[in-house]
């Protein structure tokens, strides 16, 4: 079984928001870079479980430039087999999406794993275009993955409930909470992620469809509008007739 | 030229996001003269009521290969849609299904596209469309390069304006792929309202102390009419169902009011909530960050706060 995962690199969670260049770029200044949580707590670890238990490989593909090679060999450790990093700045999902699947066509996947959304850019947009570039069905928000031959039985996250699926391989997936457990790299793995082949690609040709103009902070909290414990219907009554929206 | 929007329907009605998703189609027409067109997969026993938020016509889109969830295929539909209705606009709601669907579509016209949009596309000069990222943390603003162009609004993010507008009905077959993924069986938790659709929202966290107390927290949600969430460790714990988890590893809302019970106030729980557009935190410890993120707060106990509010709550239904 051979399994491409995505992905991609986000600011850790207690990270500060903050722009420079006015307004127009992310300050990385003192900002720790993390793997996706969903990429790598779902979808890299599934693909893990899967290869040890069927047999096959787990790839690891980037799109992205030389920094973030730590964050590749981190999934390395967690470990995946070998990764592939395409040479390009991302600026927008599509350009994304068509590098990835310009790659996955040349290398026969039996499926394209990727989380459901970043943290950072919150777009919920690879996983889909990568199935329409591959032609291929997209399931998403998939919470279980299991597989028997080339037929996966996925449960998928859908409006107002869940739904249990059937598909064949090749397939692309994107990752939700409950598909597997994170795991914590030991020593032993991040030693031999250190030799683990990282080859790097240079993009193909594309035109950006969409570009961020700038970016905006949201505007400061008011303070916080205390009331007594002692009588909270106080707090219906505010909520009513300060804020009126009940 | 068109507005083409996608139209999400659940248990045979028009979904409460795709009424929100035509206004903000029928509002981006106000200026530009475009004809406002919503597209229906599967069943609806509402369909008049699209026009009422500004839909001009109403395409039907009847298959039985669309009986289930089939994103490929609705992607599939829908550019057959906007080819015929000539759309340079197509708008989704950014709830799951559009989620899955606006992208495939993107890459399939090679169309640049914005999810989780927050207003209205600016469009005098560039078509510049603002959302938010770093899960809630700031915005940006997008600009698109493209003739046609994909725009996915948050649920609960604009009013939804009326047009009352009366909507001509059409029924269209498309010629249809075969798809590769059956669905087996179907899982609908409850007929309510999606927690990313909810406008009131009651949530509570480890400061409950156990699943066994959560009785008051569903009374409090049924009095105001709201749904319920929980913090990260309360599902993990499974003391409440993984969908009810917000945050920036969870799901991330929008609703008129939150109101945060015993729970920290933690940046990742932040993330996912900090765009409601009315806070309140209720927790013992005056020093929780909560309450620098709230508008409204309560330094209590919660098994004490919680049952009072639930009686003031059913006093003011019967007023
Ligand atoms: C990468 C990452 C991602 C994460 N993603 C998420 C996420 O998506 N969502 C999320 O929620 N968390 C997330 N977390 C976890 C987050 O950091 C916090 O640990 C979590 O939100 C704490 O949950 P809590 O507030 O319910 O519990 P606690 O932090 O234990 O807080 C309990 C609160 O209850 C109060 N309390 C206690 N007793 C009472 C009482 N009787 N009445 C009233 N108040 C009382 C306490 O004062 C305290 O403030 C994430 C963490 C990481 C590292």
């Amino acid at each position: 079984m051979k399994i491409l995962v995505c992905i991609s690199k986000a600011p850790d969670t207690t990270s500060k928001i903050a722009f420079t260049d006015n307004n127009t770029a992310f300050d990385k200044n003192g900002v720790q870079f993390i793997i996706n949580p969903y990429d790598e707590w779902y979808a890299l670890v599934r693909g893990l479980e899967l290869k040890e238990a069927n047999g096959g490989s787990v790839t690891i593909l980037n799109v992205g430039g030389a920094d973030n090679d730590p964050t590749i060999r981190k999934a390395l450790a967690i470990g995946a087999d070998d990764a592939v990093r395409i040479n390009m700045e991302p600026t927008d999902a599509l350009g994304v999406a068509k590098q990835i699947a310009d790659y996955a066509k040349e290398n026969a996947f039996d499926m394209v794993l990727c989380g459901k959304e970043t943290i950072d850019y919150n777009g919920s947009q690879v996983g889909g275009m990568v199935a329409a570039f591959l032609d291929q069905p997209f399931v998403s928000n998939a919470s279980k993955l299991d597989m028997v031959g080339n037929t996966a039985t996925i449960e998928r996250d859908i409006q107002g409930g869940k739904e249990i699926i059937e598909v064949d391989t090749p397939f692309v997936l994107s990752a939700a909470k409950g598909m597997a457990e994170a795991r914590i790299p030991n020593m032993r793995g991040i030693m031999a992620a250190r030799t683990k082949p990282l080859q790097v690609v240079e993009p193909s040709a594309f035109e950006n469809t969409s570009e961020v103009a700038s970016y905006e902070l949201p505007p400061a909290k008011g303070a916080c509008k205390m009331v007594s414990a002692d009588n909270p219907a106080e707090l219906l009554e505010l909520l009513r007739n300060e804020a009126k929206i009940i | 030229m068109s507005i083409l929007v996608y139209a999400n329907t659940a248990i045979n009605k028009v979904h409460k996001s795709a009424f929100e998703a035509v206004s903000y189609g029928a509002q981006i027409a106000e200026k530009s003269g475009d004809k406002v067109t919503a597209v229906v997969v599967g069943n609806a026993d509402n369909l008049d009521s699209l026009g009422k938020y500004g839909a001009d016509n109403v395409v039907h889109v009847t298959s039985d290969k669309l009986d289930d969830f089939q994103p490929n295929l609705i992607a599939e539909a829908m550019q057959k849609a906007a080819a015929d209705n000539n759309s340079s606009i197509i708008i989704f709601s950014h709830d799951l299904s559009g989620k899955s669907i606006a992208p495939i579509l993107a890459a399939k016209m090679n169309a640049g596209i914005v999810t989780g949009a927050v207003d209205l596309p600016q469009t005098d000069g560039d078509f510049i469309v603002k959302k938010a990222v770093f899960s809630g943390k700031a915005y940006a603003h997008v600009k698109i390069n493209t003739a046609t162009k994909i725009i996915s609004l948050t649920p609960n993010a604009l009013e939804k304006k009326e047009f009352n507008k009366s909507a001509s009905i059409e029924s269209k077959s498309y010629e249809l792929a075969d798809s590769r993924l059956k669905v087996k069986e179907q899982k609908i938790q409850s007929t309510d309202l999606p927690l990313t659709e909810a406008e009131l929202v009651v949530s509570a966290g480890r400061g409950l102390k156990g699943p066994e107390n959560w009785g008051m927290i569903e009374e409090l949600a049924k009095a105001l009419g709201a749904a319920t969430a929980c913090s990260r460790p309360v599902s993990d714990m499974d003391w409440r169902p993984h969908h009810e988890h917000v945050g920036q590893t969870g799901v991330a809302i929008r609703p008129n009011l939150y109101i945060a019970i015993g729970i920290s106030g933690a940046i990742q729980h932040l993330a996912g909530v900090n765009q409601s557009k009315v806070i309140v935190a209720i927790n013992t410890d005056p020093e929780a960050p909560f309450f620098k993120a709230a508008d409204y707060g309560i330094v209590g106990d919660a098994f004490e706060v919680v049952p009072k509010l639930v009686e003031a709550a059913k006093a003011m239904n019967h007023d």
